[in-house]
């Protein structure tokens, strides 16, 4: 394959092309949601819900992990190959936090007289918040198997298609949680 | 997978040459995507018999309520009452189940995984899918999905019965009707699957388009067949997960008692807890999914419909270009028409005309399509193909179809036809039918690539003519019964006032024996399709002379599909009877250098 060849035919490595059109496929899932949650908050007879303390911490610990998944990225580009494992667990563990935060987060709603089985302004931010979380075990997931591989060395600056695939999923479901958390936010103000 | 053994043995011989796999790996996890191809073919062949057969039997209770049936009884048992004459439970089940069966089974699956998986990489010029490994698992989460909806046809109570759409609150509460206990779940676990099959099939789709084309092979080079296939993924990636939300949502109503969709519901004597859902919801969601999914239905069909047209009229396409703004003008419209099926739901008039108008826009783009068919048709040097004649059957359909979705558009004359039999009629012609066609004109046309034979062409004439004018004698006169008050689904119509119901008596009878002699006719097909993997004659490289590149291929096409590098593109596909060519077909491989005698001045620059 020629570069002339390579200048007039859109090319990028179709392994990270598929994690871009997976992340559209999933935000089509959230916008359906959202949507209808929108929709619903716009009728009469509902109610609004004070965010429970722990979504703001669980929103501040998946900014962080991010943060922890681009500097791990950086270091597999550097072949710095010892921070690249802290990193990775690093972000790995935070995003572990985070789904034990939003437990704690879902038990001060249900304190806070705020039920899943009840009127669906209620049931809305569990779902919301409990999809979210099903990707994000998927993201974890694929932290191990980077982790993995990172053991093995193979991964360095000469093979980044796997953290960079990871990595850009990590960070979209980051951005995705700060999404619904402030969607949330103003529509319960 | 019984399916697969059948044509082990031809698969055998033909991939000799190659590196041993194991059976296991060759044929049923296959990562090959000419054999994932055939693994949806084949188990789409076996969804559409039983689709089929389902509305073959609920035909009778239209046509001949007062036949007994009690001779069939050892094959579907206790679906009878006891006098013999089909459980009007059961007949709203199989209602549900050829609908499911129809749209998602055979004319999603069956029909893109099968070509868009064997000809994305073939005329592109790609060794395989992007990801041969999940290609293969979006088989695997089919015939799982597959497995379970089989299975919900067997359980005690019966397979889901709220209609196709499953619109809540028949299908969320089980004491509804019994096909929403077991039966209901096992069709929202079924549909999860499938979302994930199409879901990991489409993703694999756009970026095989994008990415894997061989060199030369631009956007504007690709066969139109690409085009659809391409726009058909993208539509599959936007919608069907809205699809899985929808679901998701009413498992959570089932299970855990939440009221997404329930409100204010006093059922069986007893008043329901649940406060604050909207069933409009449901409908929104699912019809988000459900118009674009018609397009997925359809819109392979025009792609193979525009191959096969050009091959056998010997003439390039005509508007190639409209074609392709055609098919993406298609695809963004698909979403924003969804709100038509919803009409009567209560929603604002004005939001109605809004939905009305966007829906009638839809006639431009479908009417260029028609009307490229035709021109291509037109003083063409055609060759009737029994794949032509279901292609010309096909446009034939989108057109007679097409013009009745003029009248259900419009949000006002839908509030008289809405949910009738014009409306069954309107769809099973325009998609059913015509989608259909197109499957089986790829059938015909493909088949020399798939299993190196070919069909046998005046079996494919009998099968063409008796499905054509079948197929219009079963769904036509629908038209005038919808136009009469029918509603669609009803199990009888007992309380029509007297007359009524008797004057339109003898047309449904007409159209069951036509369903009857046409679904009998698919038999044709069946034969002819197993037969020729054995015995049909042995197909040449290029048998109908066609130009795009899978015909490139030697006539087993072996994994990775060419034995040595693959061909460069040069030109488009459509160069059909140019003048001044020795032949009247220029393969898309062949460069302009080697063609002086026909190049036109604006090809000099390429």
């Amino acid at each position: 394959m020629n570069n002339k060849t390579k200048s007039r035919i859109l090319r990028m490595n179709p392994n990270i092309f598929l994690v871009w059109i997976f992340m559209i496929s999933i935000s089509m899932i959230f916008v359906s949601l959202v949507s209808a949650y929108i929709v619903k908050k716009g009728e009469p007879g509902g109610f609004n819900v004070e965010l429970p303390l722990m979504f703001y911490y669980s929103s501040f610990i998946v900014v962080l992990s991010s943060v922890f998944k681009q500097l791990a990225y950086y270091s597999a580009k550097k072949d710095n190959f010892k921070s690249l494992k802290i990193y990775l667990l690093l972000s790995f563990i935070g995003g572990l936090s985070f789904l034990f935060i939003q437990y704690l987060g879902w038990v001060n709603l249900v304190d806070g007289g705020v039920y899943f089985v009840g009127h669906p302004d209620g049931s809305f931010i569990y779902i919301l918040s409990g999809v979210h979380a099903i990707h994000l075990i998927s993201g974890l997931i694929f932290i191990l198997v980077v982790y993995v591989f990172s053991i093995k060395f193979k991964i360095h600056s000469k093979n980044l298609n796997l953290i960079e695939m990871s990595t850009t999923y990590w960070h979209f479901l980051t951005f995705l949680w700060v999404y619904l958390f402030i969607t949330l936010y103003f529509y319960n103000i | 997978m019984k399916e697969t053994k059948l044509y082990e043995e031809k698969v055998v011989d033909a991939h000799e040459e190659h590196h041993e796999q194991s059976f296991i790996r060759k044929y049923i996890f296959s990562e090959d995507h000419k054999t994932i191809a055939k693994q949806f073919l084949i188990t789409g062949i076996f969804w559409a018999i039983i689709g089929g057969a389902f509305s073959f039997l609920f035909r009778i209770q239209l046509g001949f309520p007062n036949v007994d049936l009690t001779s069939l009884s050892p094959i579907i048992g206790n679906w009878l009452t006891p006098q013999g004459k089909i459980d009007p439970e059961v007949y709203l089940a199989l209602i549900t189940m050829h609908g499911t069966i129809m749209v998602f089974f055979v004319l999603t699956a069956g029909l893109s995984g099968t070509f868009l998986n064997f000809l994305i990489p073939l005329q592109l010029g790609a060794r395989d899918m992007a990801s041969g490994f999940l290609n293969m698992f979006s088989y695997w989460f089919f015939f799982l999905s597959s497995v379970i909806m089989l299975t919900s046809i067997f359980v005690e109570g019966g397979p889901a019965s709220g209609g196709w759409t499953v619109y809540p609150p028949l299908s969320a509460l089980p004491q509804a009707v019994s096909g929403s206990g077991l039966g209901m779940t096992l069709w929202l676990v079924s549909m999860s699957f499938f979302v994930v099959s199409a879901l990991l099939g489409a993703l694999n789709y756009i970026t095989t388009v994008i990415n894997l084309r061989t060199e030369g092979m631009t956007f504007f080079r690709m066969p139109l067949t690409i085009w659809a296939f391409l726009i058909t993924a993208i539509l599959g990636v936007l919608s069907f997960p809205v699809l899985l939300s929808a679901a998701l949502l009413l498992i959570m109503d089932r299970t855990f008692g939440t009221s997404f969709y329930l409100s204010d519901i006093y059922i069986a004597g007893e008043a329901l807890s649940n406060q604050g859902g909207s069933a409009i919801l449901f409908q929104h969601l699912f019809w988000f999914l459900g118009h674009p999914e018609v397009y997925i239905v359809i819109l392979p069909s025009l792609g193979i419909a525009s191959e096969v047209i050009a091959t056998c009229s010997r003439k390039p396409i005509f508007g190639y270009k409209a074609m392709v703004y055609s098919l993406i003008g298609i695809g963004i419209l698909s979403f924003v028409v969804w709100a038509h099926h919803m009409f009567i739901s209560g929603m604002n008039p004005f939001l109605g005309s809004v939905f009305t108008i966007l829906t009638l826009i839809i006639a431009v783009p479908s009417a260029i399509k028609s009307f490229n068919y035709i021109a291509t048709l037109w003083r063409g040097n055609i060759i009737f193909t029994p794949a032509m004649l279901f292609s010309i059957g096909l446009v034939s359909f989108f057109i007679s179809g097409g013009v009745t979705g003029l009248f259900l558009g419009n949000s006002v004359i839908d509030i008289n036809l809405h949910d009738t039999y014009f409306v069954v009629a309107h769809f099973h012609i325009v998609m059913g039918s015509a989608s259909f066609f197109g499957l089986f004109s790829g059938v015909y046309h493909w088949f020399p690539k798939m299993f190196g034979r070919m069909m046998n062409r005046n079996l494919g004439y009998v099968h063409f003519w008796f499905t054509f004018i079948g197929a219009y004698l079963v769904f036509f006169p629908l038209h005038y019964i919808g136009i009469a008050g029918f509603p669609r689904r009803y199990y009888s119509f007992t309380n029509f006032e007297a007359g009524k119901i008797e004057s339109f008596m003898d047309l449904n009878v007409f159209v069951t024996i036509a369903a009857g002699i046409t679904f009998a006719a698919q038999f044709i097909f069946l034969f002819n399709f197993f037969y020729s993997i054995y015995r049909g004659r042995k197909a040449s490289q290029n048998p109908w002379k066609s130009n795009t590149l899978e015909w490139t291929t030697p006539v087993n096409p072996g994994h990775g599909n060419w034995p040595g590098k693959i061909p460069k593109v040069e030109r488009w596909a459509y160069d059909y009877s140019k003048p001044g060519a020795k032949e009247d077909f220029i393969p898309q491989n062949v460069p302009y250098s080697k063609t002086p005698e026909s190049n036109l001045p604006e090809d000099e620059h390429h």
